[in-house]
C-alpha cells in the first residue's frame, strides 16, 4: 500500500506501523466517575467496519508522525490521510 | 545425434550450435531455442514421468503453462528443479535431467502405480491412511513422504546472487506481445514513463508463433522492430524475461527478473531480481492459454496444444512429429495444420468436432468434421489415434486445440471476479479490476490481432488521459482480423479410457465425477478433494475443463459452478528471490556499540540483544568455561570495580515547557517535583494497566530530561511516547528525540568506581559523595574537556556510575577508563555478569516485565501514584488485578545449596501434585551467585511478599526436576542499600 503522507508525499506502508482505530485518540476523562467502565471500552470495545475506517499509523521509518489514515478495509482504499496532530487538536476545540 | 525434427525456418540462429545434455545424453541446439524446443528437434518427446502415476509424459505446451515437462537444470549446488523445459533457454553446456522416476526415464520402476490406479483415485489419501490409527506414523507417514515432493533440491547453499529492486512509472504494461508492444509504444511516443516486462526472452508473444503480418512484415519482423524503438526511447524500460507475478494494492506490481539464468554463468551478477514495481496505471496484456479437451490417454507423449505444434514450427522450426494430427473445436486449430503443412510437415487428419465445411484445404489429410479422438496408442509415445467413429489414424503428435483462455490472473489478485462469455466460451476478466488496471488483447479476450493492436493502443490512451498526460502515440498498426470461431467442447464422453484434466497433479475426468459423487462440488471443495490445480502450474491448462466438466455433472452453468479465486504467483518464485540479500549475517542489520572494535581486541564473546551485538562476558587466558568469567567479572566488580557498556539502553532526550507534566503522564511515579540535577527510576505502564517499561530519567534542566528505556523496548517507547505526544495531548509544549545512538555510554560499578573516575572526570567538577550523591546527574567534562554526562545511578546493587561521551569518543573512553582502573584491577563485564548482579540486586527486568504482569505484581503497586492522570493509572485499579492473592515478584534459594534452580519452573506447595489447579506462580530468573555461592532466582508467587521463610517446590516438568524452594526477599545482596550511598 502506499500511504500520501501530508508533508512527504507518497510514501510505501512498509515504512510505517499500525496501530488500530483512530478512537484510540479519544482518550476518557480519568477523573470520570464512570472512568473504569469508559477506560474499558475506550481500549478493548472497537468497530471493525468492512469498508471505511479511520486507523492510526505511525511513520516510523520516517518523520515520526502519527497519522489518521481512511482507509477502506475491503478494497484498502485511502480516501484521507491526516496528520494525528490536527486531528487531536480539532476534537479539543470540539470538547 | 541428428535435430531430426528440426524443419525450415523459425527463429533460432542456425549459424550457432549449442551442445547440451538431457539424462547424461548429448544434443544440439541453436541460440532461441528452448529446452523443450530443443529436445522436441531432437526427437525426445517424452520429457518426464507424472507425479502420482509415474507415466510416461512429454511436453504439452510451449509457455510457461506447461505441466509435464520439468526437469531439473544443472548440477551440484547450483541444482534447480521443476524447471520448466519449455521457458528454459538453451545455453551452452546446459545439463538438464528429467524428475520423478526411481531408474531411468524410460524404465521407471514407480509406473507400477499406473497400475494400481483404480485404487488411487480422488480422496485416496483421506479415505486409506485413516485406518488403523498406529500405521501413521510408521507405516503410511514414511511411505507418502518418500513418494511425494516433485524434484529433488541439492541440499547445499544456494551460491547465486539474488536482488530486489524498486520501480516507477506512470504506465506498467505487462506482457509484450502485440497488444502489449501497441500500448507501450502509444505511450512511450507521448513521453510518459513507462515499463513493458514479458515472461519470454523474446519479445513478441505469439507474433513470434504465428505467420500473421503487421504493417505488412511478418509479425515477428514487426515485434523485432518495436522492441528495438522501445528500448531507445529514455522514458522506457523494456524488460525481457521478467514475469508480473501479482498486482497488489495501490497500483503495486511485482515481478522476477531472470538476469542470467539463460548464461553459463551468473558472473558475479544476480541471478534473479525481484521488482517492486510502482505503477500509476497498468495494462494487462498477458495473452491467452490454450486449454485441451479430454479424451482417453489424453497425456501420453506427443498429444500437444494445436498452438504450441504451430509455435514449435514457425518460432522454432520445430516439427514434433512426422506425421501430424489435429483435434479441434475451433478455427484457430486449422491454423496449425495449414502453417504445417506449409512448411512441409505431413498432416495425417484434421478432426473438428463442428459439423459443417472444412475451414482449409489440407494436402493429404483425413478431414472429419464432426469427429471426435476417443483414444491414443503407443506407449513412451503415440503412433496412432482411434475416433469415435472406429477409424485409426497414423499420428506421432497429435495437436489439440480446445479453445483459449484468457490469461486474467492478475485481475483477481485483488478479489475481482472474472464473468462469463458465451460466445467465446470462457472466463473474461469482470468489472472489479485492481485500481489503475485495464486489459487489453487475449487477455481480455480479444483474440484476434487487428482488435488486439487497436485495444492496447486505446488502453494506453485512455490511461494517459486519466493521468492528465496527452496521447500522442501516433497510429495503431495494421493488420487484418483471423478467424476464431469456437464452439464449446470439453471432453469425448464415448471415451472409456482415462482422461486427463490436471496433468501435473494426475486428475482425471473420473476423479470430477468421483467428487461430485460424494459431494465434493463447490469448485473450493472440488480442488482441495482431487488437488486439481494444486501443482506448480495451479492448473493453467486444466481448471476450465474441469469447472466444465463439474458444470456438467450438476447441471449448472459454467459460471453459476464458479472459479477459485487466483492469488500471486502466477508462476512460481525461487526462495532465493524472495529471500535476496536477507541471507546469513545479512538477514537483518546489526549495530555495534562504540565499544565494539575494543572489545574484539579482548577477546570478548558476543551476543545479539535486539538489533545490537553486546559483550557477553569477556574470557580470560585460561578460562574454560564461560561462568568462570562471569564469576570473576561479578567479583571483581563487587571488590572493586568493573565496566560495562550500556550504550545500548534506549535514550530519549524530552525538551519543552511541559516535559516535566509530560513524564508526569507517561510514568506512573511523578516526575514533576524531581530536581535539576537528579535521577529517578521510573516505571510506564500500558494503558491496560500492565507494565511496559522502566528505566531512569535524569533532570538536566527545568526543561530538559534524558529517559532510558531498556534495550529491547527503545523503539516501542519511543512509538508510544510519540503518540502520547501527537494523540493524546497535542498541546502540550514538548519533544522528542531519540539520543540512542548519539551518547556513548558506560557503567562504572564497584567500590573504587569513584576513584576511578575522578581520573578521568576533569578536576573542575567534584564527584565526592556529598557534591555528587546518590541518584545525582550532571554535565560535566572529561579528559580535559570532552563534554560527558554522570549519573550516579546502579543497576548492579554497587556504588556505580553511568558516564555517557558523545558516541564519537565512545571507543577512546572506554580506553581511557580501563587505564585508568588499571591500579585498581579492573575488570569489563559483559551482559551475563550485568544479569548476575542485577539478580543478586532484585531488579527486574526483561523477564519480570513480560507484558502479563503489573505493577503490584513487580511489588511497585504503591508507586502508581492515585492523584494524577497517567497511562494506565485507571485500569490498574481492576479488581481482577488487586486480588488478595496476588503474584508477587520475590526471591528464591534452594533449599539444599547445592542444587541449581531452573527458570520456567512452577511453585507447587509440598505434597501437592503437580498440576494446573495448584500452580501457585513460576520463578522468572536465575542465576549462580558468586556472592552468596548458590544458586538463586526471582520469581512470581501468590502473596509472595507475606511467605517470607516459607518452603514450596519449584517444579520444572519439561527438565524433570522437583525441588524444593524457600521463599526470600528478592533482594539477595544489600537490601538496605548502603553500599549504593557510600
Amino acid at each position: 500500500m502506499i500511504i500520501n503522507h501530508p508533508h512527504l508525499g507518497p510514501r510505501d506502508a512498509q515504512e510505517f506501523v499500525y496501530l488500530g482505530d483512530a478512537s484510540l485518540m479519544d482518550r476518557p476523562d480519568w477523573q470520570d466517575e464512570n472512568a473504569a467502565d469508559n477506560f474499558h471500552d475506550y481500549l478493548y470495545l472497537r468497530d471493525n467496519p468492512d469498508g471505511e475506517h479511520r486507523e492510526l499509523w505511525y511513520h516510523e521509518q520516517g518523520d515520526r508522525s502519527w497519522l489518521v489514515v481512511t482507509r477502506n478495509t475491503l478494497t484498502h482504499e485511502i480516501t484521507r490521510v491526516e496528520l494525528a496532530r490536527d486531528v487531536a487538536i480539532a476534537m479539543r476545540r470540539r470538547k | 545425434m541428428t535435430q531430426k525434427n528440426r524443419i525450415t525456418g523459425g527463429l533460432v540462429d542456425r549459424s550457432t550450435t549449442l551442445n547440451f545434455s538431457f539424462n547424461g545424453n548429448r544434443f544440439q541446439g541453436h541460440p532461441g531455442d528452448t529446452l523443450a524446443s530443443a529436445l522436441l528437434a531432437n526427437g525426445q518427446i517424452m520429457m518426464g514421468r507424472s507425479f502420482k502415476y509415474h507415466r510416461p509424459r512429454g511436453a504439452l505446451s510451449a509457455g510457461s503453462e506447461e505441466p509435464n515437462a520439468l526437469v531439473q537444470l544443472r548440477k551440484g549446488s547450483h541444482q534447480e528443479p521443476n524447471t520448466r523445459a519449455t521457458v528454459a533457454e538453451l545455453f551452452e553446456g546446459l545439463e538438464a535431467t528429467s524428475q520423478n522416476h526411481r531408474g531411468s526415464l524410460e524404465n521407471d520402476f514407480m509406473e507400477i502405480t499406473d497400475l494400481f490406479s483404480r485404487f488411487l483415485s480422488a480422496g485416496f489419501y483421506y479415505k486409506t491412511f485413516m485406518w488403523p490409527k498406529s500405521f501413521w506414523e510408521k507405516v503410511y507417514e514414511p511411505i507418502i513422504r518418500h513418494s511425494a515432493g516433485l524434484g529433488r533440491i541439492s541440499f547445499e547453499p544456494d551460491p547465486d546472487i539474488y536482488d530486489k529492486g524498486f520501480l516507477h512509472c506512470d504506465l506498467l504494461v505487462i506482457g509484450g506481445g502485440p497488444a502489449g508492444l501497441s500500448a507501450a509504444l502509444a505511450a512511450g511516443r507521448s513521453g510518459a514513463r513507462v515499463i513493458i516486462a514479458d515472461e519470454d526472452f523474446m519479445i513478441g508473444g505469439r507474433l513470434n508463433a504465428e505467420t500473421l503480418e503487421v504493417d505488412g512484415i511478418s509479425g515477428s519482423e514487426w515485434a523485432a522492430r518495436a522492441a528495438v524503438e522501445l528500448a531507445a526511447m529514455d522514458n522506457v524500460r523494456l524488460m525481457a524475461r521478467t514475469t508480473v507475478y501479482g498486482a497488489y494494492d495501490h497500483g503495486i506490481y511485482g515481478a522476477l527478473e531472470r538476469v542470467t539464468d539463460h548464461l553459463v554463468t551468473s558472473n558475479g551478477k544476480p541471478r534473479q531480481i525481484l521488482w517492486r514495481v510502482y505503477s500509476r496505471r497498468a495494462v494487462l496484456c498477458a495473452g491467452a492459454t490454450e486449454r485441451p479437451i479430454a479424451f482417453g490417454n489424453n497425456d501420453r507423449p506427443g498429444v500437444m496444444l494445436a498452438g504450441a505444434v504451430r509455435a514449435y514450427a514457425n518460432r522454432w522450426g520445430v516439427s514434433p512429429g512426422k506425421r501430424v494430427a489435429i483435434f479441434t473445436n475451433n478455427d484457430d486449430g486449422w491454423r496449425t495444420a495449414s502453417d504445417l503443412s506449409r512448411q512441409g510437415v505431413n498432416i495425417s487428419a484434421v478432426i473438428d468436432t463442428r459439423d459443417g465445411e472444412p475451414r482449409a484445404q489440407i494436402p493429404g489429410a483425413t478431414i472429419a468434421m464432426g469427429g471426435r479422438v476417443m483414444d491414443t496408442r503407443g506407449r513412451k509415445a503415440i503412433h496412432s489415434i482411434k475416433l469415435v467413429d472406429g477409424r485409426t489414424i497414423d499420428a506421432d503428435c497429435l495437436a489439440v486445440s480446445g479453445g483459449w483462455n484468457p490469461n486474467i490472473h492478475l485481475t483477481g489478485h485483488q478479489r475481482g471476479r472474472p464473468a462469463w462469455r458465451e460466445d467465446i466460451s470462457t472466463f473474461v476478466p469482470g468489472q472489479d479490476l485492481p485500481a489503475g488496471m485495464s486489459v487489453a488483447g487475449a487477455a481480455n479476450g480479444t483474440f484476434t490481432l487487428a482488435a488486439a493492436l487497436a485495444e492496447g493502443h486505446a488502453a494506453s490512451d485512455r490511461a494517459l488521459s486519466d493521468l492528465g498526460m496527452t496521447p500522442k502515440g501516433g497510429d495503431i498498426a495494421k493488420a487484418e482480423d483471423e478467424a476464431a470461431n469456437v464452439t464449446a467442447f470439453w471432453h469425448v464422453s464415448e471415451s472409456k479410457a482415462r482422461a486427463w484434466l490436471d496433468q501435473q497433479n494426475d486428475v482425471t475426468v473420473k476423479d470430477i465425477k468421483l467428487a461430485h459423487r460424494e459431494s465434493f462440488r463447490s469448485v473450493e471443495h472440488l480442488k482441495r478433494y482431487t488437488t486439481l490445480g494444486m501443482a506448480t502450474d495451479q492448473g493453467k491448462t486444466a481448471n476450465m475443463l474441469a469447472l466444465a466438466l463439474m458444470a456438467e455433472c450438476t447441471g449448472k452453468t459454467i459460471p453459476e459452478t464458479g472459479t477459485t479465486i487466483f492469488r500471486p504467483p502466477y508462476t512460481p518464485i525461487p526462495m532465493g528471490a524472495l529471500a535476496g540479500r536477507s541471507r546469513g549475517k545479512d538477514f537483518r542489520p546489526y549495530r555495534l556499540t562504540p565499544s565494539h572494535k575494543w572489545a574484539e581486541e579482548q577477546g570478548a564473546i558476543f551476543v545479539t540483544t535486539g538489533m545490537w551485538l553486546r559483550s557477553q562476558w569477556f574470557p580470560q587466558p585460561g578460562e574454560t568455561h564461560w561462568r568462570e568469567s562471569v564469576d570473576r567479572e561479578v567479583a571483581a566488580t563487587r571488590g572493586s570495580v568493573g565496566i560495562c557498556d550500556v550504550t545500548t539502553l534506549g535514550k530519549i532526550d524530552i525538551q519543552g515547557r511541559d516535559a516535566a507534566e509530560f513524564l508526569n503522564k507517561v510514568y506512573v511515579n511523578g516526575f514533576a517535583t524531581l530536581d535539576v540535577g537528579k535521577v529517578r527510576y521510573g516505571l510506564m505502564l500500558r494503558e491496560d494497566g500492565m507494565a511496559m517499561d522502566d528505566g531512569t530519567t535524569a533532570r538536566l534542566g527545568k526543561n530538559h530530561f534524558v529517559m532510558t528505556t531498556t534495550t529491547a523496548n527503545a523503539g516501542p517507547v519511543f512509538r508510544h511516547m510519540e503518540f502520547c505526544r501527537q494523540c493524546l495531548w497535542p498541546d502540550m509544549d514538548v519533544h522528542l528525540i531519540s539520543t540512542t545512538d548519539g551518547w556513548a555510554q558506560f557503567a562504572v560499578a564497584g567500590p573504587n568506581a569513584r576513584k576511578l573516575l575522578q581520573k578521568v572526570v576533569d578536576s573542575d567538577h567534584s564527584i565526592t559523595n556529598e557534591d555528587f550523591p546518590f541518584m545525582a546527574c550532571g554535565e560535566i567534562t572529561v579528559c580535559g574537556g570532552t563534554t560527558a554526562r554522570l549519573f550516579r545511578i546502579s543497576f548492579s546493587g554497587e556504588l556505580a556510575y553511568e558516564i555517557a561521551v558523545p558516541a564519537r569518543y565512545g571507543d577512546s573512553l572506554i580506553r581511557a577508563l580501563m587505564a585508568a582502573g588499571e591500579e585498581f584491577n579492573v575488570v569489563a563485564y559483559g551482559t551475563e555478569a550485568l544479569g548476575v548482579m542485577r539478580i543478586e540486586k532484585g531488579h527486574a527486568a526483561g523477564n519480570e516485565l513480560t507484558g502479563q504482569t503489573t505493577a503490584a505484581n513487580l511489588g511497585m503497586g504503591r508507586m502508581v501514584s492515585k492523584k494524577k492522570d497517567c497511562i494506565g493509572n485507571v485500569l490498574s485499579e481492576r479488581p481482577a488485578l488487586n486480588q488478595d492473592d496476588d503474584l508477587r515478584l520475590v526471591g528464591f534459594k534452594p533449599v539444599n545449596k547445592s542444587e541449581a534452580l531452573a527458570s520456567g519452573a512452577h511453585f507447587i506447595a509440598r505434597g501437592k501434585s503437580a498440576v494446573m489447579a495448584n500452580d501457585e506462580g513460576w520463578m522468572s530468573s536465575v542465576t549462580f551467585s558468586p556472592e552468596l555461592g548458590h544458586s538463586i532466582g526471582l520469581g512470581f508467587i501468590k502473596s509472595g511478599q507475606e511467605r517470607m521463610g516459607e518452603i514450596v517446590r519449584a517444579v520444572d516438568l519439561v527438565h524433570n526436576k522437583d525441588i524444593e524452594v524457600e521463599i526470600v526477599s528478592p533482594h539477595f545482596i544489600d537490601p538496605e542499600g548502603d553500599r549504593l550511598r557510600v
